[in-house]
């Protein structure tokens, strides 16, 4: 951008996003040095109207995505919603101490997160990679978009919708149940049982999105330049050795940047997905820590400490996606954005 | 591609059909995997008293379909209001976060306009991180949107994510018509609207099934912003009925000298009625969805 002036100058004389819109009445009037202040109305005049046309959509992203930041201040109260913010006690550290002094639903909680994501992360993660090497392998383009088209559907229902069919098909009143009671054999609970939870949820995570992770890696199947394939081949290279030595390295790219996405989300795992579940279960085994936030936040009215508990799960979570994006670029990876 | 058939024709003919055939098993069985539920479902939605008692619960065929769950759910009563609830969210939602998103990415769009750079780090940056469940919640709270319909929208009116795929189709729009237009007179809102916008008629809808989507399926909003049940989107209709399993019979009106449909094909055809705007629609999104989204996550 050559054309651009001094950041400091322009972070001055933009109209502040965050607090109004860009609007042709707002006044750039900010003491500046004249040459520049020239430049700055000149392009101002000019560009008045596209700001304007993307003031609504930055208003709205702006007041939910970093006013609400604001919010997380009750996390250094004893926050009254009857009182509010303002005139809410103050209690400094109190909330934390109580969370690290090794409160039992928090630290339940946070090991079953933790399990959670460990096993979305080592069993789900491979099976769409998996998956798409085997369908790039087949050469019909028909019964690949057939498959493709099949196999990602689930990944736009709900998972209210995914709940529900899971019940349907493997409750105790469920499809799967009721055939094995139909020939007589022996029924098994897996939908509402805390022992198997943690492979259904698994389940109904492939299931829904093994699909959709599927067809990014097939995307980036698809660049890889074929080319690499046949030299390959002449030089006697078996077909797993091509899968290591050209299709692995050629995708490298996606799976680090779908890793870096996992990874930043370690600490949510599906919110939606569990809180559904939970009735059934009960919180020994579904409780995470979102569904922590709130049931025992929103829920059963324990603000303070609950805007804590989230408070340090969204630091850790964008910790963990600039260190993950570090190490990517230590591998020579672009990574998901470039610094 | 040519290589690989290639080096398929040198192997043994037994090896080559095993070879294909263990693919093609692992594919059918992960297609089945997704299907039956779906059939399954629906058959059982059709399906009438006898046979659902016969089954046990849900059958993969109706033999004797019957539209009975279709007509008691759709005659009134809260399923049927949660549907025009959604339906209007979705209507109305899409509407508002088509037109602030394609204003967000056309002003994205010229890299040396004013405050280019730190306006993009602004909408970028929110791809990072999520401001939480409470501070979420009290936003809402302050702006006094509890318990309205505007709950279920405004806080996620804007993604980030597709911003950055719109931005990106804009950026790609040959330089020469736009400056064409200005030279003929055009200011930038009127070169929006009269070239931009009806070159990028198919980013535009794909971007408008994504929001569409969303807002068909959310649940979590309406979940923590919404204490009134006549207010209850069908995803949170559908979990009182299918997943907490609460008895439909009572929400049903029955008209007079008929029996009430089955418990079971009652709340199947809950479920299908909450699944067919997206399979109506999932034509469409497949045929964009990758291409958009890759695009976005690659340029991003």
């Amino acid at each position: 951008m050559p054309q651009t002036g001094e950041p400091v100058v322009l972070e001055r004389t933009v109209p502040r996003p965050t607090t109004r819109p860009a609007e042709p009445e707002a006044d750039p009037e900010a003491p500046a040095p004249p040459a520049r202040r020239v430049r700055v109305r000149a392009r101002w005049r000019r560009d008045w109207l596209l700001l304007a046309v993307l003031g609504p959509g930055l208003v709205l992203l702006v007041l939910f995505n970093y006013v609400p930041l604001l919010g997380n201040v009750i996390a250094f109260q004893d926050y009254q919603p009857y009182l509010g913010i303002e005139n809410s006690t103050w209690v400094g550290f109190e909330n934390f101490q109580v969370l690290f002094s090794g409160d039992a639903r928090v630290t339940n909680a946070v090991i079953n997160t933790l399990i959670i994501s460990t096993i979305q992360i080592v069993v789900i993660f491979p099976i769409p990679l998996a998956l798409a090497l085997l369908l790039n392998s087949i050469l019909a383009e028909r019964i690949k978009t057939v498959v493709q088209s099949i196999l990602y559907l689930p990944h736009f229902l709900s998972w209210v919708i995914v709940v529900s069919i899971f019940q349907s098909m493997l409750g105790d009143a469920g499809l799967v149940n009721t055939w094995l009671r139909s020939i007589g054999a022996d029924t098994f609970s897996f939908v509402g049982n805390p022992d198997t939870f943690l492979a259904l949820v698994t389940t109904q995570s492939i299931w829904r999105d093994a699909g959709w992770s599927m067809i990014l890696f097939l995307a980036a199947l698809s660049a890889v330049d074929q080319q690499l394939y046949e030299a390959a081949a002449v030089d006697g290279a078996s077909k797993l050795r091509q899968l290591w030595h050209v299709t692995l390295p050629g995708i490298r790219g996606m799976i680090v940047l779908l890793l870096i996405l996992r990874l930043g989300d370690v600490l949510s795992v599906g919110f939606e997905q569990l809180i559904l579940q939970q009735d059934a279960v009960g919180l020994a085994a579904s409780e995470v820590i979102d569904t922590y936030v709130y049931n025992n936040g929103i829920v059963a009215g324990n603000w303070g400490l609950s805007a804590a508990v989230g408070l340090i799960k969204g630091i850790i979570g964008v910790v963990l996606v600039l260190l993950a994006n570090k190490a990517a670029h230590l591998f020579g990876e672009r990574g998901l954005y470039q610094s | 591609m040519t290589t690989l058939s290639r080096t398929r024709q040198s192997s043994p003919l037994a090896r080559r059909v095993w070879n294909g055939s263990w693919k093609s098993v692992v594919l059918v069985l992960s297609c089945l995997l997704v299907i039956i539920p779906f059939v399954s479902v629906v058959a059982t939605s059709f399906a009438d008293q006898r046979q659902i008692t016969e089954s046990g619960g849900f059958v993969l065929w109706p033999t004797h379909p019957s539209f009975a769950a279709y007509e008691a759910v759709l005659s009134g009563g809260v399923v049927l209001q949660s549907l025009a609830v959604s339906i209007g969210i979705t209507v109305v939602g899409t509407a508002i976060s088509v037109a602030s998103t394609i204003g967000l990415a056309y002003g994205l769009s010229r890299p040396n306009a004013l405050g280019h750079r730190p306006l993009l780090m602004i909408v970028l940056f929110t791809l990072l991180f999520a401001p939480g469940i409470i501070p979420s919640y009290l936003m809402v709270q302050y702006l006094g949107l509890l318990n309205t319909y505007w709950a279920l929208i405004i806080p996620v009116a804007i993604n980030a994510f597709n911003v950055i795929i719109m931005r990106s189709f804009f950026m790609d729009i040959p330089q020469e018509l736009l400056d064409a237009a200005r030279i003929d007179g055009a200011n930038d809102l009127q070169i929006l609207l009269r070239i931009v916008i009806p070159v990028s008629k198919a980013v535009i809808a794909v971007v408008a099934l994504f929001y569409a989507v969303a807002y068909w399926n959310s649940f979590f909003t309406a979940l923590l912003y919404i204490n009134d049940t006549s207010m209850w989107p069908v995803q949170l209709v559908v979990r009182t009925f299918v997943v907490d399993s609460t008895s439909v019979s009572a929400e049903v009106p029955v008209q007079p000298g008929q029996t009430t449909p089955p418990q079971q094909s009652l709340k199947m055809a809950i479920l299908v009625l909450s699944v067919i705007p997206i399979l109506c629609f999932y034509p469409f999104l497949q045929k964009h969805f990758s291409e958009g989204a890759l695009s976005g996550s690659i340029k991003g």
